[in-house]
Protein backbone atom coordinates (compact mmCIF):
# COMPACT_ATOMS: atom_id res chain seq x y z
CA UNK A 1 0.00 0.00 0.00
CA UNK A 2 0.87 3.62 -0.53
CA UNK A 3 2.29 5.64 2.26
CA UNK A 4 -0.58 8.40 2.80
CA UNK A 5 0.91 11.96 1.81
CA UNK A 6 -0.50 14.77 3.70
CA UNK A 7 -3.26 14.50 5.86
CA UNK A 8 -5.38 11.44 6.19
CA UNK A 9 -8.55 11.39 3.67
CA UNK A 10 -11.18 12.60 6.14
CA UNK A 11 -14.25 9.81 6.13
CA UNK A 12 -16.71 12.16 5.87
CA UNK A 13 -15.64 13.59 2.35
CA UNK A 14 -17.37 11.86 0.05
CA UNK A 15 -17.18 12.57 -3.75
CA UNK A 16 -19.48 10.38 -4.92
CA UNK A 17 -21.33 7.62 -3.87
CA UNK A 18 -23.25 4.92 -5.55
CA UNK A 19 -26.04 3.27 -3.59
CA UNK A 20 -27.58 -0.13 -3.96
CA UNK A 21 -27.02 0.60 -8.04
CA UNK A 22 -28.72 -2.54 -10.60
CA UNK A 23 -27.99 -2.83 -14.04
CA UNK A 24 -29.16 -5.33 -16.73
CA UNK A 25 -28.99 -5.23 -20.14
CA UNK A 26 -32.39 -7.69 -20.84
CA UNK A 27 -32.38 -10.56 -18.66
CA UNK A 28 -28.56 -10.50 -18.14
CA UNK A 29 -27.92 -8.40 -15.12
CA UNK A 30 -24.35 -7.20 -15.00
CA UNK A 31 -24.35 -5.29 -11.88
CA UNK A 32 -26.57 -6.40 -9.10
CA UNK A 33 -27.08 -3.61 -5.99
CA UNK A 34 -23.50 -2.19 -5.52
CA UNK A 35 -22.80 0.39 -3.15
CA UNK A 36 -19.46 2.43 -2.77
CA UNK A 37 -18.23 6.03 -2.65
CA UNK A 38 -15.25 7.19 -3.39
CA UNK A 39 -13.51 10.33 -1.43
CA UNK A 40 -12.28 13.53 -2.39
CA UNK A 41 -8.61 13.11 -2.67
CA UNK A 42 -8.33 9.54 -2.99
CA UNK A 43 -7.51 6.49 -5.74
CA UNK A 44 -9.60 4.04 -5.47
CA UNK A 45 -9.44 1.04 -7.39
CA UNK A 46 -11.98 -1.21 -9.05
CA UNK A 47 -11.29 -4.38 -9.72
CA UNK A 48 -12.52 -8.36 -9.95
CA UNK A 49 -12.27 -10.93 -12.43
CA UNK A 50 -13.48 -10.59 -16.24
CA UNK A 51 -17.33 -9.71 -16.58
CA UNK A 52 -17.19 -8.51 -12.77
CA UNK A 53 -19.31 -5.75 -14.12
CA UNK A 54 -16.28 -3.11 -13.71
CA UNK A 55 -16.43 -1.10 -16.23
CA UNK A 56 -19.83 -1.55 -16.35
CA UNK A 57 -20.19 0.67 -13.43
CA UNK A 58 -17.65 2.75 -14.55
CA UNK A 59 -20.36 3.57 -17.39
CA UNK A 60 -22.81 4.29 -14.94
CA UNK A 61 -20.96 6.77 -13.25
CA UNK A 62 -20.56 8.49 -16.11
CA UNK A 63 -23.58 8.75 -17.93
CA UNK A 64 -23.45 5.88 -21.14
CA UNK A 65 -25.42 3.71 -18.69
CA UNK A 66 -28.69 4.03 -16.90
CA UNK A 67 -28.90 2.09 -14.31
CA UNK A 68 -32.67 0.56 -13.38
CA UNK A 69 -32.07 0.76 -9.88
CA UNK A 70 -30.38 2.94 -7.31
CA UNK A 71 -28.70 6.10 -6.75
CA UNK A 72 -25.76 7.86 -7.38
CA UNK A 73 -24.78 11.13 -5.76
CA UNK A 74 -21.79 13.57 -7.19
CA UNK A 75 -20.63 16.25 -5.37
CA UNK A 76 -23.60 16.06 -2.79
CA UNK A 77 -25.94 16.23 -6.13
CA UNK A 78 -27.64 12.69 -6.73
CA UNK A 79 -29.44 12.31 -9.79
CA UNK A 80 -31.28 10.50 -11.51
CA UNK A 81 -30.71 10.38 -15.65
CA UNK A 82 -27.48 11.90 -16.47
CA UNK A 83 -26.04 12.46 -20.11
CA UNK A 84 -22.35 11.66 -20.53
CA UNK A 85 -21.28 15.20 -21.68
CA UNK A 86 -23.55 16.36 -18.55
CA UNK A 87 -21.40 14.18 -16.44
CA UNK A 88 -18.53 15.92 -18.29
CA UNK A 89 -19.79 19.23 -17.50
CA UNK A 90 -19.75 18.24 -13.90
CA UNK A 91 -16.46 17.49 -13.61
CA UNK A 92 -15.92 13.89 -14.46
CA UNK A 93 -13.25 13.02 -17.35
CA UNK A 94 -12.37 8.74 -18.63
CA UNK A 95 -10.38 7.28 -20.41
CA UNK A 96 -11.33 3.52 -22.13
CA UNK A 97 -10.17 0.20 -22.34
CA UNK A 98 -9.94 -0.01 -25.47
CA UNK A 99 -8.19 3.91 -26.66
CA UNK A 100 -10.80 6.14 -28.29
CA UNK A 101 -9.39 8.70 -29.31
CA UNK A 102 -9.73 11.13 -32.41
CA UNK A 103 -8.14 9.11 -34.61
CA UNK A 104 -7.58 11.31 -37.63
CA UNK A 105 -6.54 14.43 -35.11
CA UNK A 106 -2.70 15.10 -33.94
CA UNK A 107 -2.47 14.43 -30.82
CA UNK A 108 -1.95 18.22 -29.82
CA UNK A 109 -5.57 18.23 -30.97
CA UNK A 110 -7.28 16.00 -29.45
CA UNK A 111 -6.11 17.03 -26.13
CA UNK A 112 -7.59 20.45 -27.23
CA UNK A 113 -10.95 18.39 -27.70
CA UNK A 114 -10.62 18.04 -23.83
CA UNK A 115 -10.95 21.82 -23.31
CA UNK A 116 -14.17 22.02 -25.56
CA UNK A 117 -16.20 23.19 -22.18
CA UNK A 118 -13.79 25.33 -21.14
CA UNK A 119 -14.03 27.67 -24.37
CA UNK A 120 -16.72 30.08 -24.28
CA UNK A 121 -16.35 32.83 -27.02
CA UNK A 122 -18.75 33.14 -29.82
CA UNK A 123 -18.19 31.62 -32.98
CA UNK A 124 -17.39 34.75 -35.14
CA UNK A 125 -14.06 35.19 -33.49
CA UNK A 126 -13.41 31.95 -33.61
CA UNK A 127 -13.66 32.08 -37.02
CA UNK A 128 -11.17 34.97 -37.71
CA UNK A 129 -9.23 33.80 -34.72
CA UNK A 130 -9.29 36.64 -33.71
CA UNK A 131 -10.13 39.61 -30.85
CA UNK A 132 -11.81 37.48 -27.64
CA UNK A 133 -11.38 34.24 -29.13
CA UNK A 134 -7.46 34.79 -30.07
CA UNK A 135 -6.52 35.37 -26.35
CA UNK A 136 -8.79 32.50 -25.40
CA UNK A 137 -7.09 30.01 -27.81
CA UNK A 138 -4.05 30.75 -26.56
CA UNK A 139 -4.71 30.67 -22.93
CA UNK A 140 -5.56 26.96 -23.75
CA UNK A 141 -3.13 26.07 -25.68
CA UNK A 142 -0.73 26.97 -22.52
CA UNK A 143 -2.78 24.79 -20.33
CA UNK A 144 -2.23 22.26 -23.51
CA UNK A 145 0.89 22.74 -23.79
CA UNK A 146 1.63 22.31 -19.65
CA UNK A 147 -0.22 19.15 -19.82
CA UNK A 148 2.17 18.16 -23.31
CA UNK A 149 5.20 18.81 -20.42
CA UNK A 150 3.76 16.71 -18.17
CA UNK A 151 3.10 13.66 -19.56
CA UNK A 152 6.57 14.09 -21.62
CA UNK A 153 4.98 13.66 -25.25
CA UNK A 154 6.19 16.83 -26.64
CA UNK A 155 7.76 14.94 -29.82
CA UNK A 156 4.42 13.75 -30.67
CA UNK A 157 2.48 16.82 -30.33
CA UNK A 158 1.70 17.26 -34.13
CA UNK A 159 1.51 13.30 -35.23
CA UNK A 160 -2.09 11.73 -36.06
CA UNK A 161 -2.70 9.89 -33.32
CA UNK A 162 -3.74 7.03 -35.11
CA UNK A 163 -0.03 6.40 -36.29
CA UNK A 164 1.09 6.43 -32.49
CA UNK A 165 2.35 2.79 -31.00
CA UNK A 166 -0.35 1.69 -28.26
CA UNK A 167 1.13 3.59 -25.11
CA UNK A 168 1.56 6.68 -26.59
CA UNK A 169 -1.83 6.75 -27.16
CA UNK A 170 -2.97 5.82 -23.77
CA UNK A 171 -0.86 8.87 -22.45
CA UNK A 172 -2.49 11.33 -25.27
CA UNK A 173 -5.98 10.13 -23.75
CA UNK A 174 -4.96 10.65 -20.39
CA UNK A 175 -3.88 14.12 -21.37
CA UNK A 176 -7.27 14.71 -23.07
CA UNK A 177 -9.32 13.80 -19.95
CA UNK A 178 -6.71 15.80 -17.51
CA UNK A 179 -7.01 19.07 -20.04
CA UNK A 180 -10.72 18.92 -18.68
CA UNK A 181 -9.30 19.60 -15.34
CA UNK A 182 -11.59 16.99 -13.63
CA UNK A 183 -12.65 16.45 -10.21
CA UNK A 184 -12.99 12.75 -10.89
CA UNK A 185 -10.91 10.89 -12.94
CA UNK A 186 -11.92 7.31 -14.25
CA UNK A 187 -9.26 5.36 -15.71
CA UNK A 188 -10.72 1.85 -17.36
CA UNK A 189 -7.25 -0.27 -17.63
CA UNK A 190 -4.79 2.41 -18.37
CA UNK A 191 -1.87 -0.38 -18.28
CA UNK A 192 -3.46 -2.50 -20.33
CA UNK A 193 -1.10 -3.96 -22.85
CA UNK A 194 1.87 -2.12 -21.88
CA UNK A 195 5.32 -3.36 -21.24
CA UNK A 196 6.70 -3.06 -17.84
CA UNK A 197 8.33 0.51 -18.40
CA UNK A 198 5.33 1.71 -19.64
CA UNK A 199 3.42 0.54 -16.60
CA UNK A 200 6.19 2.18 -14.75
CA UNK A 201 5.56 5.84 -16.00
CA UNK A 202 1.77 5.38 -16.16
CA UNK A 203 1.61 4.64 -12.20
CA UNK A 204 4.07 7.69 -12.02
CA UNK A 205 1.98 9.98 -13.91
CA UNK A 206 -1.07 8.92 -12.43
CA UNK A 207 0.29 9.01 -8.66
CA UNK A 208 1.58 12.89 -10.03
CA UNK A 209 -1.62 13.35 -11.26
CA UNK A 210 -3.15 12.46 -7.91
CA UNK A 211 -0.83 14.55 -5.75
CA UNK A 212 0.22 17.44 -8.01
CA UNK A 213 -3.23 18.13 -9.09
CA UNK A 214 -5.65 16.49 -6.32
CA UNK A 215 -7.51 15.23 -8.93
CA UNK A 216 -9.73 12.02 -7.18
CA UNK A 217 -9.20 9.06 -9.36
CA UNK A 218 -11.36 5.99 -9.84
CA UNK A 219 -9.30 2.94 -11.84
CA UNK A 220 -10.07 -0.57 -13.18
CA UNK A 221 -6.61 -2.58 -13.26
CA UNK A 222 -6.06 -6.07 -13.80
CA UNK A 223 -2.51 -5.57 -12.20
CA UNK A 224 -2.18 -6.47 -9.01
CA UNK A 225 0.98 -5.02 -7.68
CA UNK A 226 -0.22 -2.19 -9.25
CA UNK A 227 -3.02 -1.74 -7.65
CA UNK A 228 -1.57 -2.72 -3.65
CA UNK A 229 1.13 0.01 -5.07
CA UNK A 230 -1.10 2.81 -6.30
CA UNK A 231 -4.58 2.56 -4.68
CA UNK A 232 -6.06 4.09 -1.09
CA UNK A 233 -8.95 1.58 -1.23
CA UNK A 234 -10.05 -1.05 -3.36
CA UNK A 235 -13.76 -2.63 -4.42
CA UNK A 236 -13.63 -6.29 -5.42
CA UNK A 237 -16.93 -7.32 -7.70
CA UNK A 238 -17.23 -10.31 -8.97
CA UNK A 239 -20.15 -11.69 -11.61
CA UNK A 240 -21.96 -7.91 -11.04
CA UNK A 241 -21.61 -7.98 -6.92
CA UNK A 242 -19.19 -6.72 -4.51
CA UNK A 243 -17.45 -9.38 -2.33
CA UNK A 244 -15.39 -6.78 -0.71
CA UNK A 245 -14.33 -3.38 0.08
CA UNK A 246 -11.21 -2.11 1.94
CA UNK A 247 -7.72 -0.81 2.14
CA UNK A 248 -5.08 -3.19 -0.54
CA UNK A 249 -3.65 -5.35 2.83
CA UNK A 250 -7.39 -5.80 3.78
CA UNK A 251 -8.68 -6.90 0.40
CA UNK A 252 -5.57 -9.12 -0.14
CA UNK A 253 -6.57 -11.29 2.79
CA UNK A 254 -10.19 -11.59 2.07
CA UNK A 255 -11.28 -14.95 1.43
CA UNK A 256 -13.89 -14.23 -0.87
CA UNK A 257 -11.88 -12.02 -3.23
CA UNK A 258 -8.55 -15.36 -2.94
CA UNK A 259 -12.29 -17.59 -4.16
CA UNK A 260 -13.24 -15.64 -6.82
CA UNK A 261 -9.58 -15.09 -8.53
CA UNK A 262 -8.33 -18.34 -7.86
CA UNK A 263 -11.89 -20.45 -8.24
CA UNK A 264 -13.25 -22.13 -5.82
CA UNK A 265 -13.58 -26.35 -4.56
CA UNK A 266 -17.77 -26.59 -5.17
CA UNK B 1 -6.00 27.76 -82.00
CA UNK B 2 -9.76 27.03 -82.69
CA UNK B 3 -9.24 24.03 -81.56
CA UNK B 4 -7.26 24.98 -78.04
CA UNK B 5 -9.89 27.24 -77.79
CA UNK B 6 -12.76 25.07 -78.19
CA UNK B 7 -10.99 22.55 -76.09
CA UNK B 8 -10.35 24.95 -73.19
CA UNK B 9 -14.29 26.29 -73.50
CA UNK B 10 -15.23 23.01 -73.13
CA UNK B 11 -13.18 21.88 -70.29
CA UNK B 12 -13.79 25.43 -68.79
CA UNK B 13 -17.49 25.25 -68.66
CA UNK B 14 -17.53 21.66 -67.65
CA UNK B 15 -15.39 22.49 -64.17
CA UNK B 16 -17.40 25.04 -63.48
CA UNK B 17 -20.85 22.93 -63.86
CA UNK B 18 -18.73 20.48 -61.70
CA UNK B 19 -18.62 23.14 -59.37
CA UNK B 20 -22.26 23.03 -58.71
CA UNK B 21 -22.77 19.67 -58.79
CA UNK B 22 -19.94 19.57 -55.45
CA UNK B 23 -22.13 22.27 -53.76
CA UNK B 24 -25.01 19.60 -53.67
CA UNK B 25 -22.51 16.65 -52.81
CA UNK B 26 -20.34 19.30 -49.60
CA UNK B 27 -24.24 18.44 -48.12
CA UNK B 28 -24.27 14.56 -48.51
CA UNK B 29 -20.37 14.77 -47.26
CA UNK B 30 -20.70 17.11 -43.76
CA UNK B 31 -23.60 14.78 -42.66
CA UNK B 32 -22.03 11.41 -43.52
CA UNK B 33 -18.61 12.71 -42.25
CA UNK B 34 -19.81 13.78 -38.72
CA UNK B 35 -22.75 10.92 -38.50
CA UNK B 36 -22.12 8.09 -40.93
CA UNK B 37 -25.70 8.76 -41.63
CA UNK B 38 -26.29 8.71 -45.89
CA UNK B 39 -28.53 11.71 -46.04
CA UNK B 40 -31.04 11.25 -49.03
CA UNK B 41 -32.81 14.11 -48.25
CA UNK B 42 -30.21 16.37 -49.39
CA UNK B 43 -31.93 17.20 -52.81
CA UNK B 44 -34.82 17.53 -51.06
CA UNK B 45 -33.58 20.16 -48.69
CA UNK B 46 -31.85 22.17 -51.69
CA UNK B 47 -35.60 22.15 -53.09
CA UNK B 48 -36.97 23.46 -49.40
CA UNK B 49 -34.07 26.11 -48.92
CA UNK B 50 -34.72 27.72 -52.64
CA UNK B 51 -38.87 27.74 -52.11
CA UNK B 52 -38.65 29.16 -48.90
CA UNK B 53 -36.01 31.83 -50.74
CA UNK B 54 -38.24 32.24 -53.94
CA UNK B 55 -41.71 33.01 -51.94
CA UNK B 56 -40.74 35.06 -49.59
CA UNK B 57 -38.78 37.30 -51.65
CA UNK B 58 -41.32 37.59 -54.09
CA UNK B 59 -43.98 37.87 -51.25
CA UNK B 60 -41.80 41.47 -50.73
CA UNK B 61 -40.73 42.20 -53.76
CA UNK B 62 -44.57 42.36 -54.58
CA UNK B 63 -45.12 44.54 -51.22
CA UNK B 64 -42.92 47.04 -52.87
CA UNK B 65 -39.28 46.55 -51.35
CA UNK B 66 -36.06 47.31 -52.67
CA UNK B 67 -34.58 44.01 -54.26
CA UNK B 68 -31.59 43.66 -52.23
CA UNK B 69 -33.11 44.16 -49.03
CA UNK B 70 -36.19 41.57 -50.25
CA UNK B 71 -32.65 39.30 -51.25
CA UNK B 72 -31.44 39.83 -47.59
CA UNK B 73 -34.71 38.88 -45.24
CA UNK B 74 -35.76 36.64 -48.13
CA UNK B 75 -32.00 34.50 -47.05
CA UNK B 76 -32.57 35.07 -43.34
CA UNK B 77 -36.12 33.66 -43.87
CA UNK B 78 -34.79 30.32 -45.35
CA UNK B 79 -31.97 30.24 -43.27
CA UNK B 80 -34.44 30.29 -40.45
CA UNK B 81 -36.64 27.53 -42.29
CA UNK B 82 -33.29 25.21 -42.44
CA UNK B 83 -32.87 25.78 -38.77
CA UNK B 84 -36.24 24.45 -38.12
CA UNK B 85 -35.81 21.64 -40.00
CA UNK B 86 -32.38 20.44 -38.80
CA UNK B 87 -34.04 20.81 -35.17
CA UNK B 88 -36.93 18.97 -36.26
CA UNK B 89 -35.26 16.14 -37.97
CA UNK B 90 -32.57 15.75 -34.67
CA UNK B 91 -35.40 16.18 -32.36
CA UNK B 92 -38.34 13.26 -34.27
CA UNK B 93 -35.82 10.95 -36.23
CA UNK B 94 -32.24 10.83 -35.55
CA UNK B 95 -32.69 11.34 -31.98
CA UNK B 96 -35.05 8.37 -31.27
CA UNK B 97 -33.13 6.14 -33.81
CA UNK B 98 -29.43 7.35 -32.18
CA UNK B 99 -27.36 3.76 -32.05
CA UNK B 100 -29.36 2.25 -34.93
CA UNK B 101 -27.50 0.59 -37.78
CA UNK B 102 -26.34 3.12 -40.67
CA UNK B 103 -29.07 1.48 -42.96
CA UNK B 104 -32.11 2.13 -40.54
CA UNK B 105 -31.02 5.44 -40.63
CA UNK B 106 -30.50 5.63 -44.41
CA UNK B 107 -34.08 4.42 -44.96
CA UNK B 108 -35.16 6.80 -42.72
CA UNK B 109 -33.86 9.49 -44.34
CA UNK B 110 -36.02 8.59 -47.48
CA UNK B 111 -38.98 8.97 -45.07
CA UNK B 112 -37.32 12.67 -44.22
CA UNK B 113 -36.96 13.39 -48.02
CA UNK B 114 -40.99 12.67 -48.58
CA UNK B 115 -41.67 14.73 -45.79
CA UNK B 116 -39.86 17.73 -47.04
CA UNK B 117 -40.98 17.31 -50.50
CA UNK B 118 -44.78 17.29 -49.18
CA UNK B 119 -44.04 19.86 -46.45
CA UNK B 120 -42.08 22.04 -48.41
CA UNK B 121 -44.56 21.79 -51.18
CA UNK B 122 -47.74 22.47 -49.05
CA UNK B 123 -45.88 25.26 -47.56
CA UNK B 124 -44.69 27.35 -50.44
CA UNK B 125 -46.30 26.05 -53.59
CA UNK B 126 -45.19 24.03 -56.33
CA UNK B 127 -44.91 25.38 -59.38
CA UNK B 128 -41.96 26.77 -60.89
CA UNK B 129 -40.70 30.04 -59.72
CA UNK B 130 -38.16 31.83 -61.54
CA UNK B 131 -35.52 33.07 -59.64
CA UNK B 132 -32.88 35.89 -60.59
CA UNK B 133 -30.07 36.24 -58.19
CA UNK B 134 -27.02 36.49 -60.40
CA UNK B 135 -26.45 37.63 -64.05
CA UNK B 136 -26.89 34.55 -66.09
CA UNK B 137 -25.81 35.98 -69.53
CA UNK B 138 -22.59 34.66 -71.79
CA UNK B 139 -19.28 36.33 -71.46
CA UNK B 140 -16.62 35.86 -73.80
CA UNK B 141 -12.79 35.58 -72.65
CA UNK B 142 -9.78 35.67 -74.07
CA UNK B 143 -11.29 37.36 -77.62
CA UNK B 144 -7.53 38.49 -78.62
CA UNK B 145 -6.15 34.91 -78.42
CA UNK B 146 -8.71 33.08 -79.75
CA UNK B 147 -10.93 33.70 -82.64
CA UNK B 148 -14.45 34.77 -81.20
CA UNK B 149 -13.07 34.00 -77.61
CA UNK B 150 -13.98 31.31 -74.79
CA UNK B 151 -17.22 31.54 -74.06
CA UNK B 152 -18.48 30.91 -70.81
CA UNK B 153 -22.14 31.40 -68.51
CA UNK B 154 -21.44 34.43 -66.07
CA UNK B 155 -23.63 32.14 -63.82
CA UNK B 156 -21.56 28.98 -63.57
CA UNK B 157 -18.33 31.55 -62.90
CA UNK B 158 -20.33 33.07 -60.00
CA UNK B 159 -21.29 29.31 -58.85
CA UNK B 160 -17.61 28.76 -58.94
CA UNK B 161 -16.86 31.46 -57.08
CA UNK B 162 -19.75 31.14 -54.70
CA UNK B 163 -18.03 27.47 -53.69
CA UNK B 164 -14.62 28.99 -53.60
CA UNK B 165 -16.24 30.98 -50.80
CA UNK B 166 -17.85 28.33 -49.16
CA UNK B 167 -15.43 25.89 -48.98
CA UNK B 168 -13.30 28.41 -48.01
CA UNK B 169 -15.54 29.53 -44.87
CA UNK B 170 -15.85 25.69 -44.27
CA UNK B 171 -12.61 24.54 -43.37
CA UNK B 172 -12.03 27.65 -40.78
CA UNK B 173 -15.32 26.30 -39.05
CA UNK B 174 -13.84 23.25 -38.80
CA UNK B 175 -10.07 24.23 -38.24
CA UNK B 176 -10.62 27.15 -35.77
CA UNK B 177 -13.84 26.90 -33.74
CA UNK B 178 -15.27 24.97 -31.15
CA UNK B 179 -17.86 23.96 -32.83
CA UNK B 180 -15.67 22.59 -35.90
CA UNK B 181 -13.44 20.68 -33.28
CA UNK B 182 -16.91 18.95 -31.97
CA UNK B 183 -17.84 18.13 -34.98
CA UNK B 184 -14.79 16.47 -36.09
CA UNK B 185 -13.93 15.01 -33.11
CA UNK B 186 -17.65 13.32 -33.11
CA UNK B 187 -17.00 12.12 -36.77
CA UNK B 188 -13.72 10.36 -35.03
CA UNK B 189 -15.61 8.61 -32.45
CA UNK B 190 -18.72 9.00 -30.70
CA UNK B 191 -18.19 7.82 -27.45
CA UNK B 192 -14.85 9.73 -26.58
CA UNK B 193 -16.52 12.79 -28.02
CA UNK B 194 -19.72 12.78 -25.08
CA UNK B 195 -16.88 11.84 -22.17
CA UNK B 196 -15.15 15.39 -23.02
CA UNK B 197 -18.91 17.24 -22.79
CA UNK B 198 -20.28 17.17 -26.55
CA UNK B 199 -23.59 16.60 -26.80
CA UNK B 200 -24.38 14.09 -29.62
CA UNK B 201 -27.78 15.54 -29.93
CA UNK B 202 -26.24 19.20 -30.72
CA UNK B 203 -23.71 18.32 -32.93
CA UNK B 204 -26.36 16.49 -34.92
CA UNK B 205 -28.20 19.26 -35.13
CA UNK B 206 -25.79 21.52 -35.94
CA UNK B 207 -24.75 19.31 -38.72
CA UNK B 208 -28.17 19.11 -40.51
CA UNK B 209 -28.50 23.25 -40.03
CA UNK B 210 -24.69 23.33 -42.02
CA UNK B 211 -25.86 20.68 -44.30
CA UNK B 212 -29.09 22.55 -44.88
CA UNK B 213 -27.02 26.12 -45.58
CA UNK B 214 -25.18 24.58 -47.77
CA UNK B 215 -28.56 23.22 -49.16
CA UNK B 216 -29.28 27.18 -49.19
CA UNK B 217 -26.39 28.45 -51.02
CA UNK B 218 -26.64 25.81 -53.30
CA UNK B 219 -30.39 26.59 -53.95
CA UNK B 220 -29.50 30.04 -54.70
CA UNK B 221 -27.12 28.91 -57.75
CA UNK B 222 -29.01 26.58 -59.05
CA UNK B 223 -32.61 28.42 -58.29
CA UNK B 224 -30.92 30.76 -60.55
CA UNK B 225 -30.01 28.14 -63.47
CA UNK B 226 -33.52 25.79 -63.85
CA UNK B 227 -36.33 28.25 -61.50
CA UNK B 228 -36.36 26.33 -58.29
CA UNK B 229 -39.21 23.64 -59.06
CA UNK B 230 -39.14 19.99 -57.94
CA UNK B 231 -37.03 18.70 -60.36
CA UNK B 232 -33.98 20.45 -58.13
CA UNK B 233 -34.51 17.60 -55.83
CA UNK B 234 -32.79 14.96 -58.98
CA UNK B 235 -29.53 17.24 -58.06
CA UNK B 236 -29.01 14.31 -55.30
CA UNK B 237 -28.33 12.07 -57.88
CA UNK B 238 -26.60 14.16 -59.85
CA UNK B 239 -24.83 14.15 -56.40
CA UNK B 240 -23.94 10.42 -56.21
CA UNK B 241 -21.35 10.17 -59.00
CA UNK B 242 -19.12 13.24 -57.29
CA UNK B 243 -19.40 11.18 -54.15
CA UNK B 244 -18.43 7.78 -55.11
CA UNK B 245 -15.39 9.45 -57.04
CA UNK B 246 -14.37 11.84 -54.55
CA UNK B 247 -15.12 9.91 -51.20
CA UNK B 248 -17.66 9.98 -49.04
CA UNK B 249 -15.77 11.52 -45.98
CA UNK B 250 -14.06 14.30 -47.62
CA UNK B 251 -14.99 17.98 -48.21
CA UNK B 252 -12.06 18.73 -51.04
CA UNK B 253 -12.89 15.00 -52.37
CA UNK B 254 -16.57 16.69 -52.81
CA UNK B 255 -15.06 19.45 -54.36
CA UNK B 256 -12.35 17.66 -56.84
CA UNK B 257 -14.83 15.26 -57.59
CA UNK B 258 -17.67 17.50 -59.08
CA UNK B 259 -14.56 19.17 -61.18
CA UNK B 260 -13.87 15.78 -62.47
CA UNK B 261 -17.51 14.55 -63.28
CA UNK B 262 -18.49 17.79 -64.62
CA UNK B 263 -15.30 18.46 -67.18
CA UNK B 264 -15.29 15.02 -67.93
CA UNK B 265 -19.29 14.78 -68.75
CA UNK B 266 -18.69 17.71 -70.77
CA UNK B 267 -15.67 16.56 -72.72
CA UNK B 268 -17.37 13.44 -73.04
CA UNK B 269 -19.74 14.47 -74.76
CA UNK B 270 -18.12 17.05 -77.12
CA UNK B 271 -15.60 14.58 -78.39
CA UNK B 272 -17.08 11.24 -77.66
CA UNK B 273 -20.27 12.55 -78.89
CA UNK B 274 -19.87 12.63 -82.48
CA UNK B 275 -18.41 9.23 -82.39
CA UNK B 276 -20.86 6.99 -80.47
CA UNK B 277 -23.98 9.62 -80.29
CA UNK B 278 -25.14 12.36 -77.81
CA UNK B 279 -26.65 12.29 -74.28
CA UNK B 280 -23.41 11.37 -73.27
CA UNK B 281 -23.37 13.92 -70.54
CA UNK B 282 -26.01 12.31 -68.83
CA UNK B 283 -24.28 9.38 -67.76
CA UNK B 284 -21.01 9.79 -68.15
CA UNK B 285 -20.38 11.13 -64.63
CA UNK B 286 -21.72 7.37 -63.30
CA UNK B 287 -19.28 5.93 -65.68
CA UNK B 288 -16.86 7.86 -63.98
CA UNK B 289 -17.84 6.80 -60.57
CA UNK B 290 -18.03 3.13 -61.84
CA UNK B 291 -13.93 3.02 -63.03
CA UNK B 292 -13.72 4.47 -59.42
CA UNK B 293 -15.50 2.31 -57.63
CA UNK B 294 -13.36 -0.76 -59.17
CA UNK B 295 -10.09 0.73 -58.80
CA UNK B 296 -10.47 2.80 -55.16
CA UNK B 297 -13.93 2.15 -53.85
CA UNK B 298 -13.13 4.68 -50.96
CA UNK B 299 -13.70 7.49 -53.12
CA UNK B 300 -10.32 9.62 -54.45
CA UNK B 301 -9.71 10.81 -50.89
CA UNK B 302 -11.95 8.79 -48.62
CA UNK B 303 -10.52 6.91 -46.05
CA UNK B 304 -9.02 3.73 -46.79
CA UNK B 305 -10.83 1.23 -44.89
CA UNK B 306 -9.48 -1.96 -43.54
CA UNK B 307 -10.62 -4.72 -42.56
CA UNK B 308 -9.25 -6.62 -39.24
CA UNK B 309 -10.02 -10.48 -39.52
Amino acid sequence: MRAPSGPEIAAGDVLLAVESVSLSFGGVKAISDVSFDIRKGEIRAIIGPNGAGKTSMLNVINGFYHPQKGRITFKGQTRSKMRPHEAAYGGIARTFQNVALFKGMTALDNIMAGRTLKMKRNMFWQLLRAGPALAEEVEHRHAVEEIIDFLKIQEIRRTPVGRLPYGLQKRVELGRALAMEPELLLLDEPMAGMNLEEKEDMSRFVLDVNDHFGTTIALIEHDMGVVMDLSDRVVVLDHGIKIADGTPDVVKKDQAVIDAYLGVAH
Amino acid sequence: MVALGQFLEVLLSGLLAGVLYSLVALGFVLIFKASGVFNFAQGAMVLLAGLALVRSLDLMVAKGLPFWAAVIIGLLFAAAIMAAMAFLVERFVLGPLANQDGLTLFMATIGVTFMIEGGAQMLFGSNVYPLRLYPDDAWFMFENIFEGGILLNKLDVWGGVIAGVLVAGLALFFQWTKTGRALRAVADDHTAAQSVGISLNWIWFVVWLVAGLVALVAATVWGTKLGVQFSITFLALKALPVLIIGGFTSVPGAIVGGLIAGAGEKLAEAYLGPIIGGGIEYWFAYVLALIVLLARPQGLFGERIIERI
